[in-house]
């Protein structure tokens, strides 16, 4: 890990939320808004379905920075700043990307994306490890 | 109509959360997080944590209590009809781990429209028993149309 440097790609993370991710995901976080959880309820204000939770999201795009660059080691991740936009449902395979952009002694910052298809549901993440 | 900016600055009560084994082990499972250290006290102990220790995004468990006061409040009145959750960070200092307490207190930093859109920005400061700073959270509420 320590001749990393920019422009090296962070290991790449696909995963697939199954149908019952927002369900699970709301017990874990004590988030229970009902975009997430009641399909009924998110077609009626306006939503595709039952999305996903922005912060499972944001979790997933962690995991891809420690478990990509630092081995899973849950010291590392030192700073994660994200925008939602476009997003999330269960069901559809998130892909997780990056790119190293600065390295400064064992510090280490990248930039990350997560993807549903062409929607990117977080853009401009900065993610800065200590590895 | 001008944009209520009177909870700039408002801080809301404390909140105290104990962090626990079985609720690491089910976040982390949630997430699909595999690393022993947050499903075996042996497998932590080794590594060097006083306990099973929680992945960074734990941090949302523990600090959702504090922070959901401070969305609610009337004095704040955000238009939850029209809110989403645009932006988010955390940095952190030290681990939580199993058997920890972390305090948590929520505060309104910024009340601000741009383009006709409001953007309402809390932080969250999580502390453990020892005092010493866990994680630092900034929430970026956007409430589309103000």
């Amino acid at each position: 890990m320590a001749d990393l440097k920019p422009g090296d790609a962070v290991p790449e993370l696909r995963v697939t939320p199954d149908k019952y991710l927002p369900h699970r995901y709301a017990g874990a976080s004590g988030d229970f808004n009902p975009i997430h959880v009641d399909r009924e309820f998110a077609e009626s204000v306006g939503l595709p379905s039952n999305i996903l939770h922005g912060l499972y999201s944001m979790g997933v795009v962690a995991k891809a920075a420690s478990q990509g660059l630092a081995h899973g080691d849950p010291t590392a991740l030192k700073k994660l700043t994200v925008q939602f936009r476009g997003m999330g449902l269960p069901e559809q395979e998130i892909d997780v990307t990056g790119t190293v952009k600065e390295v400064d002694g064992n510090r280490v910052t990248v930039d990350l994306e997560a993807r549903q298809g062409d929607n990117r549901i977080i853009r401009n993440a900065v993610a800065e490890l200590e590895i | 109509m001008a944009l209520k900016t009177d909870a700039v600055g408002k801080s809301w009560p404390s909140t105290t959360y104990q962090v626990g084994r079985e609720k690491i082990k089910e976040y982390a499972t949630v997430l699909g997080i595999e690393n022993p250290v947050h499903f075996d006290v042996d497998a932590a102990r080794d590594a060097g944590f006083r306990d099973v220790v929680a992945p960074p995004m734990f941090a949302v468990v523990y600090s959702l209590a504090a922070l959901a006061p401070a969305m609610f409040d009337p004095e704040v009145g955000m238009n939850f009809a029209t809110m989403v959750h645009g932006g988010q960070t955390f940095e952190w200092s030290e681990p939580a781990c199993s058997g920890d307490e972390i305090t948590t207190t929520a505060k309104c930093v910024s009340i601000e429209e741009k383009l006709g859109n409001g953007f309402y920005v809390f932080e969250t400061t999580s502390v453990n028993g020892a005092g010493a700073e866990v994680v630092r959270g900034t929430w970026t509420n956007i409430v589309r149309g103000v």
